[in-house]
């Protein structure tokens, strides 16, 4: 008299609101997990998720217990050598310890630390929560490979599948109106002109005006039986085209400098710093391209391999890259099809006469086409004389141009919080 | 297999299951249960859940329906953490109290597993559901879906209405206190979500009155000198049910609010029976699913394997690891309830001199209809107290201990001998005792013609202080109260021994 009911396939996930409802309760614990993760991890793990630790006191529920102290009775299995009346030496530590007494080993566990782990979708909300991409999508072009389907009215051909009832329906009733019409009323006439025969007297002449009427009736009624009730042309289709869809693309510069000053230290810094916004790039456009541009009295354009590793040396002259950026934008970039971003990182070193060709350069062939410029400046020492250059720059391009300091690995997320943070209204569209 | 050598007649031989083979053996367990072994049950509604579905019913406490808060979703995420990590295994089933009495059986188990299950859970806990009396008394098993069904809707109606927030910071004070939410003698008014659907209006109305009533401020004429006389104390006396208290007294709360506490009053008082009767509960579990096993084997309906597998997993279910172990978590309420329910069964079928003298009523009577009524009339506490056999002292080793913080030492109170059963039997039922385990904590007087504050009285069992969390529990307090708070910490005899206050800072 048992019911068995097959319960595996019912929905799964019961419990995914209390799960959030959880992690917003202790985001700060997460947040700040998150982040130091940023600065403790390797590049290539970055984007993985996170194990997060909250100390168990800061998540117990609170209840009335009892504490320490006072007199308690407590009965163990497992006696083996104790006698009646026998006195223990207390342990040290409190009532808990060998003898074990149950409250102060439950207390012990207690105190363990709280351990979850979080997915990578949700490291990467967090890492990037509450943060926007200026100016986002301004540009939107139709790309070639990516289409959405959009209804556009009924057809007269398509698949089965896609058949339209009512509409196909109302056509073959239609249809079957406009054929029978005419049958029908004729048929409406003999009926009735049989009725008024059937009234009259009978006479022979009558009998055969009914045998012909009747002959006709059959005819009619094979006529009318012939027509479909649905025929092949009356089907209609739901009609569906497909339509480009426009995908956001963008384009991500990263200049670094190479020279002798820059150290592995600092390169590694500025590769963060790359590959966060790379990450947060990624999680808003759906194709990225990044061209990587290193330089130092001249700017080449190189593989992420030699990008980061390879080593240069020599003196610094900035306006070489701006130059070769200025041209891969022409050539390749179109800023009418692209949103670009560019990234640049360096210690601050350039010639000194090259600072007024790197300010006309960024005017004229840079700052109007991009979406958004970020530069650090890494290392501890006082500002250099390309910062000072940037600053008095990014008093004209405010919207778009956003520099900052950066002096350790453990400081390149905050600041990229700060680059990136969402202004209250500034977001266009 | 006996000399009989009844006829072999497996239902399966495999190890895998099928929906057939298991209505098969649910129909022999069912006809063994019933008709050989008297046990009285709902109707079993069985439901095959994935591991994901069963981790989900963990975090919602085993019920199917429940409303959300994150510490249900804490618990999750505990529970995922560790199965994915292969730290801990998941219950073979979940059962519920309810009519139809609902069980889960998670899909990994093995058929063994799932008949093993089977007996537990439709028909061990199942029968001590619809038998036992505090299971009678305070909870309703053809309620409770629904009323838990009404419970999520209204809350999360609430949500909408006041905000998720407002609702959490609620619950979290009624969940800080649902341990003292019980009526401990007052049997309860059943519950019932249409009622309850339809009472609400009237509730709204009644206490808003009965509030006016309590919270007046304007003196009535003349009558006022008498009462100023006879000085009042409210509530007459002390309230053992602080929830229930707050939910019809609290001056500062909205109708919604009194509502939620309602119903995690409700919820409490449903789980309290199974708070109060774990090793009974389960003792007789284990003692049924043992014995229906035994019998299916005797029968010829499972072959050797079977047993194998089903012996080896009960033996597992009911080790009880020494005190020194590091195994050792308390005393497993499996291993002492299937020993004492097995003793009690052979103290009827082969009493040895000393149970005779011990247990002169049950020695040697029937033993179905003993265990049947002990099933019926005892709890944790009074169970242990009465049938807590020097045997079965003696196979567990067990031994008392004194923990006395005037002491420099720990002091063995009694092992297990001859002087010692009594005093360890008396220790042992006391360690299930909950009014013993938990805090006495009551509302003992509230200011109403001053500043509305509330005072709570703890009195002191054994000296035995409040623990630090009775800060942080003053708040929750103060939050459902609205005004300032008082707790005193009293000896049996009277003396304030500590006070804490919680006192609002805005006032002064």
């Amino acid at each position: 008299m048992a019911y068995i009911v097959d319960r595996r396939l019912n929905s799964k996930n019961k419990s995914l609101v209390n799960r959030e409802r959880f992690l917003k309760r202790y985001q700060k614990q997460i947040r700040r997990a998150v982040s130091d993760a940023v600065s403790r991890r390797t590049i290539t793990d970055m984007e993985q998720g996170e194990s997060i630790t909250i100390p168990r006191r800061d998540i117990s529920e609170p209840g009335f217990h009892h504490g320490q102290g006072g007199k308690r009775d407590i009965v163990h299995p497992g006696n083996k050598e104790f006698v009646t009346g026998e006195r223990i030496p207390r342990p040290p530590n409190g009532g808990g310890g060998g003898s074990g007494s149950g409250k102060a080993s439950g207390d012990g566990e207690g105190m363990e630390d709280f351990v979850f782990q979080i997915s990578q979708e949700e490291f990467l909300e967090y890492l990037f929560e509450d943060l926007a991409l200026p100016n986002m999508v301004k540009r939107q072009l139709l790309s070639t490979d990516s289409f959405e389907y959009h209804r556009a009215g009924v057809s007269e051909v398509g698949n089965p599948a896609q058949i339209n009832v009512m509409r196909s329906m109302r056509s073959a009733q239609g249809r079957r109106i406009a054929l029978r019409g005419k049958e029908r009323r004729r048929r409406r006439e003999i009926l009735a002109a049989l009725e008024a025969l059937n009234q009259g007297v009978d006479s022979p002449d009558i009998a055969e005006q009914r045998a012909l009427l009747k002959a006709e009736l059959t005819q009619l009624n094979v006529k009318i039986h012939a027509i479909p009730w649905l025929d092949d042309f009356d089907l209609k289709y739901n009609l569906k085209v497909k339509i480009p869809k426009p995908s956001p693309k963008a384009v991500m510069f990263c200049v670094m400098d190479v020279s002798g000053s820059m150290t592995q230290d600092i390169k590694d810094t500025a590769k963060r710093f790359f590959f966060l916004l790379y990450l947060f790039l990624k999680k808003n456009y759906e194709k990225i391209e990044v061209v990587f541009i290193r330089h130092h009295t001249q700017a080449q354009e190189v593989d992420e391999n030699t990008f980061f590793y390879a080593r240069e040396t020599g003196g610094t002259v900035v306006s070489s890259a701006l130059h070769l950026m200025g041209d891969i934008i022409e050539e390749r970039y179109s800023p009418s099809q692209w949103n670009i971003y560019v990234a640049q990182a360096s210690d601050g070193d350039n010639w000194h006469e090259d600072n007024q060709r790197c300010h006309d350069a960024l005017i004229n062939t840079v700052l109007p086409f991009v979406q958004y410029y970020t530069y650090i400046e890494i290392g501890d020492r006082d500002p250099q004389g390309l910062w000072y250059l940037y600053e008095h720059l990014q008093r004209d391009f405010l919207d778009r141009f956003a520099i900052q300091r950066v002096r350790n690995n453990a400081e390149i997320y905050p600041v990229f919080r700060e680059l990136f943070k969402r202004h209250a209204g500034g977001e266009v569209n | 297999m006996s000399e009989h050598d009844a006829e072999k007649r497996y239902i399966s031989t495999s190890s895998e299951w099928t929906f057939e083979t298991i209505e098969a053996y649910e129909r022999e367990i069912a006809r063994i249960a019933r008709d050989k072994f008297k046990l009285d049950t709902y109707p079993n509604q069985i439901e095959m859940i994935r591991s994901d579905q069963m981790m989900d019913a963990y975090a919602s406490i085993g019920m199917p329906v429940f409303y959300s808060h994150w510490s249900y979703g804490k618990h999750f995420v505990h529970v995922e953490q560790n199965y994915s990590r292969g730290r801990m295994g998941l219950a073979y089933e979940i059962v519920i109290n309810s009519n139809p009495c609902i069980a889960y059986l998670m899909e990994e188990n093995t058929m063994t597993m799932q008949v093993l299950v089977i007996a537990h859970a439709c028909y061990g806990h199942n029968s001590f559901f619809k038998g036992n009396y505090l299971f009678r008394t305070w909870t309703d098993a053809e309620a409770i879906i629904d009323y838990l069904l009404f419970a999520k809707k209204y809350i999360s109606q609430c949500e909408e209405r006041y905000g998720v927030e407002q609702v959490e910071m609620l619950l979290d004070s009624c969940h800080a206190l649902k341990d003292y939410g019980v009526d401990r003698y007052k049997r309860p008014a059943p519950i019932s979500a249409a009622e309850e659907q339809n009472r609400q209006k009237e509730r709204e109305l009644y206490i808003q009155q009965h509030l006016n009533d309590l919270w007046r401020t304007l003196p009535h004429r003349g009558r006022e000198r008498d009462e100023d006389k006879v000085a009042r104390h409210f509530p007459a006396d002390p309230q053992e049910n602080l929830l229930y208290f707050i939910e019809k007294n609290s001056p500062s709360l909205e109708t919604w609010q009194r509502e939620i506490i309602r119903i995690v009053r409700k919820v409490s008082q449903y789980f309290y029976p199974q708070r109060q009767t774990q090793v009974m509960n389960e003792g007789w579990a284990t003692f049924w699913h043992y014995t229906i096993l035994n019998e299916m084997y005797d029968e010829g309906l499972v072959n050797e394997g079977f047993m194998l597998e089903f012996l080896s997993s009960h033996t597992s279910v009911v080790m009880q690891p020494g005190f020194d172990s590091p195994y050792y978590s308390g005393i497993n309420p499996y291993a002492l309830g299937f020993a004492m329910m097995s003793d009690i069964k052979r103290i009827c079928e082969h009493p040895t001199a000393e149970d005779k003298q011990w247990f002169p009523d049950i020695a040697g009577s029937d033993w179905l209809t003993t265990l049947d009524q002990v099933m019926r009339n005892y709890r944790d506490e009074s169970f242990i107290l009465q049938f807590l056999s020097p045997k079965v002292i003696r196979d567990f080793h067990f031994f008392a201990l004194e923990d006395d913080d005037r002491k420099n030492t720990i002091d063995v109170t009694a092992i297990h001998n001859d002087e010692g059963y009594r005093r360890v039997r008396e220790k042992l039922s006391q360690q299930y005792n909950l009014s013993q385990q938990e805090p006495d904590i009551q509302i003992y007087n509230v200011n109403v013609r001053g500043d509305r504050s509330l005072t709570l009285q703890h009195v002191l069992n054994e000296r035995r202080p409040l623990s630090g969390e009775v800060n942080e529990m003053l708040r929750h307090v103060y939050r459902l109260w609205g005004y300032d708070v008082h707790l005193h910490s009293v000896e049996t005899e009277g003396r304030t021994v500590r006070s804490y206050h919680l006192v609002s800072e805005f006032q002064h």
